[in-house]
């Protein structure tokens, strides 16, 4: 499997934030986006997860004989953004249920996911009564509830303490193992073995 | 799509009780017209239908704003884009929710405000079918509203200006059919047709509609 961006060019409010971003990830590698405060990271990463019409450009999914993927490329992936989007009123069983379902796909059980980011005690607690760092691990284990085989993180480590990130960082490397792709806007590399950078200038 | 309708209607029911607030709310709009109407029963029954299909109307038009505005503001909406399923389908199930949630419901307490309004038990019947036909209808125009002010802090009064003007058929004709059941020689079947066909015909390009705003809005 192999994902490459050629030439990508995104508009926010008619402004040509993000230019020329082109790069090509195989299987198990992970590439982490760097750059400053509006420089148009998360700007590239909701781009490649189709959240964003393209400008110019292409991002195209290939398989390993060089066969598009049926279907958008944002089908493959899982978006982490700085929203968990979760819903408060309902528990964080009732909320991994919920997207394990509707993204299909199922990987781990909710159960196993849980104790992944060491959280199985919170399963029926109403997800608005968790911290925030909490609530952030929640949302890591919605990627391991559903199968894809591209994770695009947007700040993913943000509220997390220095044992979570650790953690975090484990399962970005497991899943890179298992053959995934990762790509990921932080400002620490996780330090992932088969890790490239890219980092992106503010365009004016 | 089952997942997210049990979702929409949990969530509907744990955050405030969604429900409850459309059946007072059209149980305060019922109660008051016979205060200003006055002690005349043959005019507030020959009033009623009407009546009660504004009711209904506005009561409707509740909790349209927070379909895909909260959704936004959680980031569930990305993630609800961003899947397989054809957005269209998303958006009908969603809309769907939110009647049963808040349509369902008025249809079910209509022959309660019926009696209210010294409406005949016919006449209750033919409103209760015309309710039950036409209110899925505003969910469905109603979605399209909500996609076009999902970016916008306070759009519930752009959704009501922007909607109510598209349902207004729907009432016409949910009216009209009620009044051809109770008097003669109105006809009854033309207009119920009308209804059914006005939310049949809604309930396809809504849906359509609002995710091709969802997609054109995204930022």
């Amino acid at each position: 499997m192999k994902l490459i961006v050629e030439n990508l060019g995104l508009n926010r409010a008619s402004e040509e934030i993000v230019k020329d971003i082109s790069f090509e990830l195989s299987a198990g590698e992970a590439l982490i986006i760097t750059g400053e405060n509006g420089s148009g990271k998360s700007t590239t990463l909701r781009g490649i997860a189709g959240l964003l019409p393209l400008n110019s450009g292409a991002i195209k999914l290939l398989d390993e004989n060089g066969k598009q993927f049926e279907g958008q490329p944002r089908e493959y992936c899982h978006y982490l953004g700085h929203q968990n989007g979760m819903k408060t009123a309902l528990t964080v069983r009732e909320n991994l249920d919920f997207w394990q379902k509707f993204c299909g796909e199922p990987d781990l059980t909710i159960e196993e996911a849980l104790e992944e980011v060491d959280l199985s005690h919170t399963i029926d607690l109403p997800f608005s009564y968790l911290s925030a760092g909490m609530k952030r691990r929640v949302t890591i284990a919605r990627l391991l509830v559903s199968d894809r085989p591209i994770w695009i993180l947007d700040e993913p480590t943000a509220g997390l303490d220095a044992q979570s990130v650790k953690m975090f960082t484990a399962l970005c490397q497991a899943f890179c193992e298992s053959g995934g792709i990762l790509i990921a806007a932080t400002h620490l590399p996780l330090g992932i073995e088969t890790e490239k950078t890219l980092e992106i200038k503010a365009s004016n | 799509m089952l997942a997210l309708l049990k979702r929409e209607i949990l969530l509907s029911i744990r955050a405030g009780g969604g429900a409850l607030t459309g059946v007072l709310f059209f149980l305060a709009v019922v109660s008051v017209f016979p205060f200003a109407v006055g002690p005349d029963t043959k005019l507030l029954s020959h009033l009623a239908p009407a009546i009660l299909w504004i009711g209904a109307l506005l009561a409707s038009l509740l909790g349209l704003d927070r379909l895909f505005a909260q959704e936004r503001e959680d980031g569930s909406l990305d993630l609800l884009v961003m899947q397989s399923h054809p957005l269209a389908l998303t958006i009908f199930v969603k809309a769907l929710a939110h009647w049963v949630m808040t349509g369902l419901p008025l249809v079910i307490a209509t022959p309660l405000f019926g009696i209210m309004l010294n409406l005949s038990p016919l006449g209750i019947g033919a409103t209760m079918i015309t309710l039950l036909a036409g209110t899925p209808a505003i969910s469905f125009i109603g979605a399209v509203g909500a996609a076009v002010s999902v970016k916008l802090p306070r759009g519930g009064m752009l959704i009501s200006v922007l909607v109510l003007p598209l349902v207004i058929p729907i009432l016409i004709f949910g009216v009209a059919a009620i009044t051809g059941a109770l008097e003669e020689p109105a006809p009854f079947t033309a207009p119920f047709l009308f209804v059914c066909a006005i939310t049949l015909f809604t309930s396809v390009l809504g849906p359509l509609a609002a995710s091709i705003m969802l997609r054109h809005s995204a930022d």
